[in-house]
């Protein structure tokens, strides 16, 4: 990297968007590229790599699944993409196809810099070593000694409910589609079985939540998959 | 002489002017007392004047019979080929009624309107085909002779002792729009006659000499002459009304004439047309079918047909009217008089009576008993030899009607069998046991087989009883007077008894068949009443018309001018070709034709229109196979006819305002979506313009708290603009059917969870209680909907609550559904509007201050789109609840976890 202000590129073809965005990242104290094109932002990003994509899924000229195949095909960087309320199934087929995150139009400023802010992080964790001690609430949760505690007592998680908290704090503050979720715990061929995750997450909820009807840590992204929530 | 009000060519010009409007052709007729006068050549004369003048005049049809004179006037004229048709081996030609149609000229010469056309013509007669053509708006010039109008037929029969039988419908002639009396002294038609320049077709030598005798002609005249005057008056008199003249005869009469198939009824008629014209009255026949009627001859059927027929084509309405079981004929003429306001009855003078039928009163003495205020006239009825012989001997033609040779032979069996019986009885011998016996014979006869087998059974038994029993046995003579007297007497009760009992078996069928055809009506009329849409209508009717009649029929619907074969009745008759031309011919005119009509009584099938009360709906085809139908039948089918017309029309019309009523529910909504919506978009955007600009324009001298009010104001408006979007989007997709459910395994609780997430700020710090069970089952519902449902609900409380209040979240499982109830403490519903307040656009009284009222009706939608219900109602003390129930369905596999390998420290 050139400088020590990540490089954000902000694909999105209208412009009011792109001015808003512009100003809150600058504000944030990243450097912006912009592109309005498919086609502009593959060169951009060719050109000048940057540290995270901004990616609109409705543009002018392709679909945003394309460009954001293309950048797979030679990049790890994160992609966060943006569509309207009500896309769930583009939501997922963009998540599954490799993006990171995902915000909902029209969003608030501080959704999206959290967005980045995670985005960045585990770009860059992924290369380094993984973090080994994971906390939120009274939650603590220690992966190399597999050991959960809650309020400093042991919680007793059967080994499919540990899997799937280990797999939700490895991608603390991301989304993960269903999909996801169910082949990394119980493999390829229960990637449909949607019912396993409704099941096991209200369990750790029960178990590590203080009301698991409100949950404040284990989210559910309605239509799409689960967040744990950063802290 | 030439009787004519305006200037004929006057008249002319006029139609032509007003064809363009009155589209229909103008009838001129040339009429004379006899043939001879010379309407051919008036007729002629006065085409090659108009030809003259530049008038497009073609020659139809015109017989020259070989005159030089006539042919000399064809000559310039252009003359319409004639149809030729094949009859029995000869060449008929006649007028070609298409082509005629098709040349479409200004004036087209038909001679003889009475004329009839070779079989297989398109029409019976020819006035039918000039009424074709005049429809077509084709001008006609024609020839009639008196003779051949109908009202005036038999006076001219007794005038001149020749019958004729083409006759014209008086309402011919009373349509024509002018009449030129063509005129010629008796003398000097006799002098044309001797000269050879009258031709005289279809009658024999003899009745020519009878029939142009001076007295005769001087009568014909007399009558032409008269006819003529009786036209010009009614015209003057419907000049007088359409001019608005003060003078219109008093109240309007009716004239009403009771018709039977007896053959004076054609006498009665005709006699009741003359006196309808001279009154200027109404004319109605009636014929009022007796119980006894079910029993009439093949003949007389015919001639009732006709009769009918005839009473038709004198302009008459006519009705059949079925006397009620044990009233007298004469009552129910009376009563239908007096309900129809008929000033004067005709009705046939009663037959020479038996000196047994004198005694009783006959119903002609009862009518008139009976009348009242109603004028009856008594005619004479007149009818010729052989016809005269039928009714002498109704006997006779009762025997024929009512019984096969199979019936008679039952009968004889019946008797054989009881003097079997009575011959058993004959040890020690009585007289009256077998008497009585054979007599039981020819009641039982009576009873199973009908008059005329009675009749035979009680003159063999008498003939069997006098050989079998008296004295000398096996002889047919007898010695003793008291024998003598048994035997006469049980010939005389066999006979009266014999009689009276197939009169009772005759009332009883007829009462049976009459139960049958209403019972078929009723039935029909029913299940109509039933049917809901056009399809069903059609296989009802179609079914009942085959079942009460026996024939194949079809019901063609017109679709604007068009027929089409309906769908809704699988079994219909298939019609061809040229019955669907019968068809059209029917709609078009909106009359019954076909077989067993006058018109195109030659084809396969008989026609009726089915006429709802605004119009015509389509045609009710029938294949009647080769008998024609009974006076009966035919008003039984159009009664059918007419109760599936008004059943379509009702059918039609519902449809019809169905689609109104939706469309005027659809332009409603619209209306209250825009204004809704424009109201609602308008309200946050003017906030965020206003409290942009105004940040812009004085941004340095507000102060912190200003600027931060404002721009929260931007954030909150911006946010509310977005709701309002997604709940337009998200109920004009519900609306659509564009949202299908995208179903998957969900747990309530979960939903719960982050619909709670993601109102969390709305819900402005009031505390949430949940109560949701750890047991519930899943369900499998679209996750993005179910969470908006519930956002809605959440929003719908903290839009309608005070700050401080909670809301309450619960679910449960019951009777196979699980439910799930969201509580607040506000004011609740006002009365009523626990249903309401699902319908779109509906605001509850609550202190709302925003929402497009679209909230509710979208959780309706999602609800509904999952089979599931939702109802709101109030709680106690205080707040309203809103529920809505999810189907559970039978659970997924879901691997139990495995509690012995629970993982703690491993």
């Amino acid at each position: 990297m050139a400088t020590h202000e990540p490089l954000i590129l902000i694909v999105e073809d209208e412009l009011p968007i792109r001015k808003f965005l512009r100003a809150t990242l600058t504000a944030h104290g990243y450097r912006v590229d912009e592109a309005s094109t498919a086609k502009d932002a593959l060169i951009r990003a060719g050109m000048q790599p940057p540290a995270a994509v901004i990616l609109d899924l409705g543009l002018p000229d392709a679909d945003g699944l394309s460009v954001l195949r293309e950048l797979r095909s030679w990049t790890t960087i994160p992609v966060i993409v943006l569509s309207a309320r009500g896309q769930e199934a583009d939501k997922v087929a963009a998540l599954d196809a490799g993006a990171d995150d995902y915000l909902t139009k029209p969003f608030g400023v501080g959704e999206l810099t959290a967005r980045i802010r995670v985005a960045l992080r585990h770009a860059t964790a992924s290369s380094a070593a993984p973090q080994s001690v994971f906390a939120f609430g009274d939650v603590s949760i220690d992966l190399a000694a597999r050991v959960v505690t809650r309020g400093g007592d042991d919680v007793r998680l059967t080994p499919t409910e540990y899997n799937l908290l280990a797999v939700l704090v490895k991608h603390a503050g991301k989304v993960l589609t269903h999909k996801q979720l169910l082949t990394e715990v119980w493999g390829p061929p229960h990637a449909q079985d949607v019912q396993y995750l409704r099941v096991y997450m209200q369990q750790l909820r029960h178990k590590l939540e203080d009301d698991p009807a409100q949950p404040r840590w284990l989210l559910t992204e309605s239509g799409v998959g689960y967040r744990l929530k950063d802290i | 002489m030439t009787a004519r009000r305006p200037d004929p060519d006057a008249l002319l010009q006029q139609a032509q002017a007003a064809e363009a409007q009155s589209r229909r052709g103008r009838l001129k007729i040339f009429f004379g007392a006899a043939p001879g006068v010379g309407k051919t050549f008036a007729m002629l004369t006065a085409g090659r004047t108009l030809a003259a003048r530049g008038v497009d005049v073609v020659v139809g049809i015109v017989e020259t019979h070989g005159r030089s004179e006539t042919e000399s006037l064809l000559l310039g004229l252009e003359i319409l080929p004639r149809r030729a048709s094949e009859y029995r081996g000869a060449t008929l030609n006649e007028l070609d009624v298409d082509a005629a149609i098709a040349r479409k000229p200004d004036v087209l010469l038909v001679d003889e309107l009475a004329h009839t056309n070779a079989p297989g013509s398109r029409h019976e007669k020819r006035w039918q085909d000039v009424r074709t053509l005049l429809e077509a708006g084709i001008n006609v010039y024609s020839t009639l002779n008196v003779q051949h109008i109908e009202s005036l037929n038999d006076v001219v029969a007794q005038v001149s002792g020749v019958r004729v039988q083409e006759t014209v419908p008086d309402s011919v002639i009373e349509e024509a729009d002018e009449v030129e009396l063509v005129d010629l002294p008796p003398d000097a038609l006799l002098e044309r006659l001797r000269q050879g320049k009258v031709y005289v077709p279809e009658m024999a030598q003899r009745a020519i000499q009878s029939f142009f005798k001076k007295g005769n002609l001087s009568a014909l005249r007399e009558l032409a002459l008269r006819r003529t005057a009786e036209w010009v008056d009614a015209q003057v008199d419907v000049l007088k009304r359409e001019q608005g003249a003060t003078h219109v005869w008093g109240a309007s009469e009716r004239v009403l004439v009771a018709i039977g198939p007896a053959p004076t009824s054609a006498t009665l008629l005709r006699s009741a047309k003359r006196l309808s014209v001279a009154l200027r009255a109404d004319l109605i026949a009636i014929y009022i079918e007796a119980p006894s009627d079910a029993r009439m001859s093949v003949s007389d059927r015919q001639r009732l047909l006709d009769h009918l027929r005839l009473a038709e084509s004198l302009g008459a309405e006519t009705l059949t009217i079925k006397a009620a079981p044990g009233r007298r004929v004469g009552d129910e003429i009376i009563d239908f008089a007096r309900q129809r306001n008929v000033s004067k009855i005709l009705v046939g003078k009663p037959s020479p009576r038996t000196p047994l039928e004198r005694l009783r009163s006959s119903p002609v003495d009862r009518l008139i008993r009976t009348s009242g205020e109603i004028d009856i006239f008594v005619v004479r009825g007149e009818g010729d030899d052989n016809v005269a012989n039928s009714t002498r001997l109704p006997l006779l033609a009762s025997l024929q009607s009512q019984a096969g040779p199979a019936q008679y032979l039952r009968a004889l069996a019946v008797v054989a069998a009881f003097h079997a019986v009575a011959y058993l009885f004959h040890h020690p011998p009585d007289l009256a046991t077998e008497a009585m016996i054979a007599l039981l014979g020819i009641v039982l006869a009576a009873a199973w087989c009908g008059r005329g087998p009675s009749l035979i059974a009680a003159v063999v038994s008498v003939a069997a009883f006098n050989y079998l029993f008296t004295e000398p046995r096996f002889t047919f003579r007898m010695h003793s007077l008291s024998d003598t007297v048994t035997v006469s007497v049980m010939f005389v009760v066999g006979l009266l008894v014999g009689s009276l009992t197939a009169t009772i078996r005759e009332q009883s069928i007829a009462a049976r068949e009459r139960e049958r055809r209403t019972g078929a009506l009723y039935a029909m009329t029913r299940e109509l009443a039933a049917a809901r849409n056009h399809d069903e209508i059609l296989e009802v009717a179609g079914r009942h018309l085959r079942d009460t009649f026996r024939w194949g029929v079809a019901i063609l619907l017109a679709e604007g001018g068009r027929l089409e074969a309906a769908s809704g009745d699988p079994a219909a008759l298939t019609l061809t070709e040229a019955s669907m031309g019968v068809a059209k011919w029917c709609l078009d005119h909106t009359k019954a034709c076909g077989r067993g009509t006058t018109i195109l009584p030659s084809s396969g099938v008989l026609c009726l229109p089915l006429l709802g009360g605004s119009g015509k709906v389509g045609v009710l085809a029938c294949d009647i196979g080769t008998d024609d139908p009974s006076p009966t039948a035919m008003r039984l089918l159009e009664t059918f006819a007419q109760q599936a017309a008004l059943a379509l029309e009702r059918a039609g019309l519902i449809e019809e305002s169905e689609e109104a009523r939706i469309r005027a529910d659809a332009e409603r909504l619209r209306n209250a979506l825009l204004s809704s919506v424009s109201h609602d978009l308008r309200t946050p955007l003017a906030a965020i313009a206003g409290s942009a600009s105004t940040l812009r324009e004085a941004g340095a001298g507000l102060g912190d708290d200003t600027r931060r009010e404002l721009l929260d104001s931007i954030v909150d408006e911006a946010e509310r603009l977005n709701r309002l979007i997604a709940n337009l989007l998200f109920a004009t997709r519900l609306e659509s059917g564009a949202v299908e459910p995208v179903r998957e395994w969900c747990s309530i609780e979960e939903l719960i969870g982050s619909a709670l997430h993601r109102v969390r700020n709305r819900l402005d710090g009031r505390r949430v209680d949940t109560r949701i069970p750890d047991d519930l089952p899943l369900v499998r519902v679209d996750a993005a909907m179910i969470e908006q449902l519930l956002i809605n609900l959440f929003e719908n409380a903290a839009r309608h609550t005070p700050p401080a209040t909670s809301v309450g979240v619960a679910a449960w499982r019951a009777d196979g559904h699980l439910i799930v109830g969201v509580e607040d403490e506000g004011p609740g519903l006002a009365p009523g509007e626990e249903r309401t307040i699902f319908n779109r656009f509906v605001r509850g009284d609550r202190g709302s201050l925003s929402g497009s009222g679209l909230g509710l009706a979208i959780c309706d939608g999602i609800v509904r789109a999952h089979a599931g219900r939702i109802w709101a109602e109030n709680r106690h003390p205080r707040g309203a609840i809103f529920r809505f129930s999810l189907p559970i369905e039978t659970q997924p596999d879901v691997p139990q976890p495995d509690e012995e390998s629970l993982h703690g420290n491993p």
